[in-house]
């Protein structure tokens, strides 16, 4: 039963797929074909991630995180921010696991939004594939006008929320 | 290329943490599987949705409803496609070459490439599990809204219209 709602949501997908292919076999073999492209990316990407997850959870502490990035860190954590964000590699919801870690490790809120937005838009090896395919001037333009807009949403974002609310996420990500 | 990276350094580093301490490369390790099986129902179940998405939408269909003459509405069209849909960027990118090829605007290109970033409604679940309802609703909604600025200052720089 607790596996049960805890899949609920995979098992639903599974069934939305099933009536696809009783309509249309073909796009329904397209989509399961996209579903091992995406899963076979997400089996190659997954395990790094979570072991650095789980060896940052154990090695660095939380001190040290929050030195850096915590309340107080000011630019300097927004910059480090940035750049963490910017450096990895995989699709957005990688990014939220990761998130959860920089919650439980007393991160600031504003800067964990920032990583959120900079893995979104400023990823490294996404702009590379950007700059190949778009060109130069597509792709310094767009950065140039997403780098403020991801501080400024990561600034609506934290006025949106009480210190109450904040709260009850960090504690929630405790246990995540 | 990026993979061999990740892969490097992780082995790296696990490979200093066993060195240096056996028990706590353990826990380490022993966390990453937690926080992995916590996750993994929504991950799962987004993996499939995404494969619904790009089974029922393909290139040309795309195209078709975000071509240059399609104007503002053409925009939200193409940000609304991009919100839901989540393409890894080694094919988005190529993606949006071959649709502006096809007769698809800048500034829909733009609308589409910033909320295929930006924008998560598949992911959502992921993201709820973390940051909770309210703020997630509010982050994508933000970042959609702000797609439509960078698709306005692209269309105006790129294409110099």
């Amino acid at each position: 039963m607790k596996y049960l709602k805890r899949y609920r949501f995979f098992l639903l997908t599974i069934v939305l797929m099933a009536i696809i292919f009783i309509i249309n076999k073909e796009v329904g073999l397209k989509a399961l074909n996209v579903t091992g492209f995406s899963l076979k990316e997400m089996l190659l990407v997954i395990p790094p991630v979570f072991i650095l997850l789980g060896l940052l959870d154990v090695w660095v502490p939380r001190e040290t995180m929050m030195k850096y990035m915590g309340e107080s860190s000011g630019l300097t954590g927004i910059i480090l921010a940035f750049i963490i964000g910017s450096a990895a590699a995989g699709p957005l919801f990688g990014a939220f696991p990761v998130a959860g870690m920089f919650m439980k490790k007393g991160v600031r809120f504003l800067n964990v939004l920032i990583f959120i937005g900079a893995w979104s838009t400023t990823k490294i090896p996404m702009l590379l594939f950007e700059l190949s395919a778009l060109g130069t001037t597509f792709t310094v333009t767009r950065l140039l006008i997403n780098i403020p807009g991801i501080i400024l949403i990561a600034y609506v974002l934290s006025s949106l929320v009480s210190k109450e609310e904040i709260a009850g996420i960090y504690e929630k990500a405790q246990s995540l | 290329m990026e993979n061999i990276i990740l892969y490097a350094i992780t082995l790296l580093l696990l490979l200093v943490s066993l060195v240096k301490d056996k028990g706590k490369t353990k826990m380490a390790l022993k966390k990453a599987w937690k926080a992995f099986d916590n996750i993994l129902p929504e991950f799962l179940g987004v993996i499939l949705l995404v494969g619904i998405m790009l089974g029922i939408l393909n290139a040309e269909l795309i195209s078709k409803i975000i071509g240059e003459q399609s104007g503002w509405l053409g925009v939200i069209l193409a940000a609304v496609v991009g919100a839901i849909t989540l393409i890894p960027g080694f094919i988005a990118f190529p993606t949006a070459a071959m649709l502006l090829e096809h007769g698809a605007g800048l500034m829909q290109i733009g609308a589409f490439v910033s909320a295929l970033m930006m924008v998560g409604v598949v992911t959502m679940p992921v993201e709820i599990k973390y940051f909770g309802r309210k703020l997630t609703f509010a982050r994508n909604g933000l970042a959609f809204i702000f797609c439509f600025i960078v698709a306005y200052i692209i269309g105006k720089v790129v294409g110099g219209v």
